[in-house]
């Protein structure tokens, strides 16, 4: 049982995490992976780049925290959890939520569990750019809607 | 003293992205939020938003969570990532 983070400018290769998810995994016969990727339309208009902010060393912490949650609570193998900050483009990934565990319900929740708290825990900003003007993206209330199945 | 810092929005907002403030009083979050109120009429404003969040020491907190001399207290708009 494992929980590993990482807050990181670069992209990464979703390939390449789920091959380290399942590198020497015998007793987990399900992976559950979300990858999250910046749309290009928001709900005024077309967006041309996104910039992410985050709070170093808290933002570690709490998606340490909440994988550890879902580690607990659902029994999982692994759990992989990464974030991108800094600039990215229409298209790009920006989220990895990656989980191991003996059969597919506990790795489908447990996922689900991780992303929808991160939405609403984890201090990361977004903020969109259309050519000249940017602006800061406002929180949605079905995000904190998603959690009630949790509780 | 109390470290105090701002993030997104709010920092913009602010002009600001951190200071340190004396501790002497400020026992809880509420009360560091209503010191910072009185730098001005725009902290006054910025920090009464009702839906900012709180964190004290990098874990999420609410008005009433407590506050130590040495803690850092960090105020910002509802989060937005994933």
């Amino acid at each position: 049982m494992s929980v590993e983070v990482a807050v990181q400018e670069s992209a990464f290769d979703t390939g390449a995490e789920y091959a380290s998810l399942r590198a020497a995994n015998r007793t987990d016969g399900a992976t559950a992976i979300f990858v999250g990727s910046v749309r290009d339309f928001n709900n005024d208009g077309r967006v041309m780049a996104l910039t992410l902010e985050h709070y170093p060393g808290m933002t570690e912490k709490v998606l340490a925290d909440i994988g550890e949650q879902a580690l607990q609570r659902w029994s999982l193998g692994r759990v992989r959890i990464l974030h991108r900050v800094g600039q990215l483009e229409p298209g790009e990934d920006i989220v990895f939520v990656g989980v191991t565990a003996p059969h597919r319900q506990s790795a489908l929740d447990g996922c689900g569990f991780i992303i929808d708290l991160l939405k609403t825990e984890a201090p990361f900003w977004k903020k969109e750019s259309s050519g000249s003007t940017a602006h800061w993206v406002e929180a949605r209330v079905s995000d904190r809607d998603a959690l009630q199945k949790w509780k | 003293m109390i470290r105090i810092l701002f993030f997104a929005g709010l920092r913009e907002q602010l002009d600001c992205d951190g200071l340190e403030i004396p501790a002497a009083g400020l026992r809880d979050v509420a009360r560091v939020r209503a010191a910072l109120g009185r730098r001005g009429e725009r902290w006054q404003v910025a920090l009464q938003r009702p839906d900012l969040q709180v964190a004290v020491n990098q874990a999420l907190a609410a008005d009433a969570s407590p506050v130590q001399p040495g803690d850092e207290v960090a105020f910002f708009p509802p989060v937005t990532g994933g």
